[in-house]
């Protein structure tokens, strides 16, 4: 529909593409995943991961903090994304494991490829490694040999990518990063009821008046 | 739940089984109830209260909690009835007890007078089932007065100049301005326009049992936490359990309206959440199924009087398919708007409610608000402008720039009727049940497409006029996804022509009802649930004042 094909991309497009295969399992392992990344984000020292080896969370850290990067505000890695796509690969997203085990794999290929002297994505300073994502991002002008662990599936870089987004802007009160580290960045205010006025545009509103009743007020 | 529910036996026959407990079936289970009857509401959902209602956007969105289910019930699409229609998900409608009313918008518009004979003042349109209604805005008003009293909508009587007449104000005043609203009403008033609060089914004042509306932001697709938004379950479901006489019936998915050797309905089989088939007798039958499930269930109960679907010699049950036309444009403002807050939409206009055909070279009218509905990973994913990147800096910068300051004009309109968009039943996919699956066919009027296109342009005048630093619009192309479902089982004089007549009773089985959007003759302008709900109270009327007369049953 004009209004609902816009209207899912818009509303739903997180339902239908963005998250659907990651969530449509088991909601009690999310918001384990959740707490499992807030006190692994807050103690990173004793962290045990579930899937990934030590390494390759080294690598999915590096990867997920160019997708959302840490500058004058947090990012991915404030969020503990890492740590939330860890402990989903062991329990609701089990079908997503052979994307990021082969995905990671082509990762390091491809670092190798385009910078002889790296094995590792982390190894690559910032700028080397936006080179190689733009490598794998079907969209971006460089993009190139898009990794395809099986057909029809989603490409590995996409889907960290998808994931990321999830792991960073979730309701932090329903499942989401604890600390909401997302909603801070995008200036949502955590509250569950709000009073107006809400912006800048309504601040000095005076109520609703019929049509030119404010110029004769002034007249 | 409430301790007053009675608990009938299947084999007990009821005055009325209703099937459905949306916008229509919740008002009218109240209705009958609240008039003596004993009354048993199958609905296919679950029973869930406020407390089940979250602001977890994967869970409520992602797995389709509050909706139909894509892996139960699955469907079809094609556009003409020339090709076969391929798996794809089409519609989206509540399957919990109050329907889509716990998750809509809550947009309360009425229909105009217009609306009603809109037919003969312009004339036939070719290739469309374009007609007048059996009733007019006349018949209705008192009924939409019910619904703002009764049921709880808010706004400000008097506000828009193409307001129809009413016999009573507003039960309590307009929720507050967004700043969306307020952007809005100052740049369309500087093209000349008239926006105006926005009536909503949604509570500005407390009521017995229910809060005011506490501005969460999760609304439109989220059941309300507080009972503010004015959905069936809040309102008429609750009036309905009070009387002692209602029964609802969750987790009961009905399949089969059964009727006795003298083509009278008899009562509704339904499957139980362990799927036991189970038959409640009732003396008569409504039903309120929506759209989509209403047309389904009478092609479902075909049998050898009825061959091609109950109450369906005329062979439109399903036909006439409406889904509304309709058009969105984002802008993006230089302050943060923080239009995440509150309900979605608080300014609204009607100045292109009714246009002539002549002078814009097209039929049909509508209307524009001004709203923000999106959540935060939705918005992620499709919020931000096109071509914006997708990951890195510029990326996060963007989102975090972009999501307190920005806004949508949304533009809602007219469907014309044609007899080849409808719901039917697709001859190979079946749902979990293994029932045929609902097959959607649709392909707007290329005159809805000209008039989105139309509403459109005058939305951007507004971005334009106040003075948005970015702005753009989602492509208009032919609908693909049902959210209204209108006009497939609709209301007429002839039984050649029409499904149910003026009484919502169908014209063949003398104790069938059926009301919901199917009744909709035309489609209005883009908000139907408030209709559906005055539909339903004066169907009410009707059906109780039949009853009395024992009009039914004779």
């Amino acid at each position: 529909m004009t209004i609902a094909n816009t209207r899912r991309d818009f509303l739903l497009r997180s339902c239908s593409s963005l998250t659907a295969v990651w969530f449509s399992a088991h909601w009690p392992a999310l918001l384990s995943a959740a707490s499992h990344a807030r006190n692994a984000a807050q103690s990173p020292a004793s962290t045990k991961l579930a899937f990934f080896t030590p390494d390759q969370a080294q690598e999915i850290d590096a990867i997920t903090s160019r997708i959302i990067p840490t500058d004058q505000t947090p990012g991915a890695h404030e969020a503990g994304v890492v740590y939330f796509i860890d402990s989903a690969l062991t329990t609701f997203a089990l079908d997503d494991q052979k994307t990021y085990r082969e995905g990671l794999l082509e990762m390091q290929a491809r670092t190798h490829e385009l910078f002889a002297a790296l094995d590792k994505f982390s190894a690559a300073t910032p700028e080397q490694q936006d080179e190689i994502l733009h490598s794998f991002d079907e969209q971006s002008a460089g993009g190139r040999r898009p990794y395809r662990p099986r057909a029809a599936a989603r490409s590995f870089f996409d889907t960290v990518r998808q994931h990321t987004i999830v792991a960073f802007l979730l309701d932090p009160d329903a499942g989401g990063d604890p600390n909401g580290v997302g909603w801070k960045v995008i200036g949502r205010e955590r509250e569950h009821m709000f009073q107006p006025p809400f912006g800048y545009y309504d601040k000095n509103y005076p109520g609703w008046q019929p049509p030119g009743s404010s110029d004769k007020a002034k007249t | 739940m409430t301790p007053e529910q009675p608990k009938y036996k299947t084999s007990e026959e009821v005055d009325f089984v209703v099937v459905g407990s949306g916008a229509a079936g919740g008002i009218i289970a109240k209705e009958l109830s609240e008039n003596g009857f004993r009354v048993v509401v199958l609905e296919q959902g679950p029973y869930l209260t406020e407390a089940d209602f979250t602001h977890n956007e994967i869970k409520i969105l992602n797995e389709d909690l509050l909706t139909n289910h894509p892996k139960l019930q699955p469907n079809t699409f094609r556009k003409t009835p020339a090709e076969t229609a391929k798996p794809q998900r089409a519609l989206v409608y509540g399957r919990l007890v109050g329907g889509t009313s716990v998750h809509f918008t809550a947009n309360f518009w009425r229909l105009h007078e217009i609306d009603f004979v809109e037919r003969s003042k312009l004339g036939p349109i070719a290739g469309t089932g374009f007609t007048d209604w059996p009733i007019t805005y006349a018949d209705l008003e008192p009924y939409y007065t019910k619904v703002e009293w009764e049921i709880g909508v808010s706004g400000l009587a008097g506000a828009s100049p193409f307001d129809p007449p009413r016999s009573k104000p507003y039960p309590m005043p307009p929720l507050p301005t967004k700043a969306s609203g307020v952007i809005f009403e100052q740049a369309a008033r500087k093209l000349g326009w008239n926006p105006f609060p926005a009536p909503m089914a949604i509570l500005s004042q407390p009521r017995p049992g229910r809060s005011a509306c506490i501005n969460c932001g999760f609304c439109l697709g989220f059941g309300c936490e507080v009972g503010a938004k004015s959905s069936s379950l809040a309102s008429a479901i609750r009036m309905a359990e009070k009387t002692g006489r209602c029964e609802i019936r969750p987790n009961s998915y009905v399949h089969r309206i059964e009727l006795d050797a003298n083509g009278r309905a008899t009562g509704a089989a339904y499957f139980d959440a362990q799927r036991n088939v189970h038959l409640q007798k009732a003396k008569a039958v409504v039903i309120s199924a929506n759209g989509a499930e209403t047309p389904r269930l009478l092609l479902l109960s075909a049998n050898k009087q009825f061959p091609n679907g109950l109450a369906n010699s005329s062979g439109l049950v399903g036909k006439y398919l409406m889904l509304n036309s309709g058009a969105i444009s984002v802008g993006v403002f230089e302050e943060p708007l923080n239009d995440y807050k509150g309900f979605a939409v608080s300014r609204i206009l009607h100045d292109f409610y009714e246009m002539n055909p002549q002078k814009v070279g097209f039929y049909g009218g509508g209307g524009i608000d001004a709203r923000f509905d999106v959540t935060p990973i939705g918005f992620a994913a499709g919020g931000l402008p096109p071509g914006s990147p997708t990951w890195g800096k510029e990326f996060k910068h963007t989102l975090a720039h972009n999501y307190t300051r920005t806004m949508e004009l949304m533009s809602h309109g007219t469907s014309l009727s044609m007899e080849s968009n409808s719901f039917s039943l697709d001859p190979e996919l079946k749902d979990a049940w293994g029932l045929p699956a609902l097959r959607m066919t649709y392909k707007d009027h290329p005159d809805d497409l000209k008039l989105a296109t139309y509403l459109n342009a005058r939305a951007l005048e507004i971005l334009d006029a106040a003075g948005a630093k970015n702005k753009w619009s989602f492509p208009i192309e032919e609908q693909q996804f049902a959210v209204h479902l209108l006009g497939t089982c609709r209301m007429g004089n002839d039984p050649k022509t029409s499904v149910i007549n003026a009484d919502h009773r169908t014209h063949e089985v003398k104790n069938l009802f059926l009301c919901d959007g199917s009744s909709l003759v035309t489609s209005g302008r883009g908000q139907p649930t408030m209709t559906i709900e005055a539909l339903a109270f004066r169907a009410a009327d009707r059906i109780r004042g039949l009853a009395k007369r024992g009009e039914i049953n004779a």
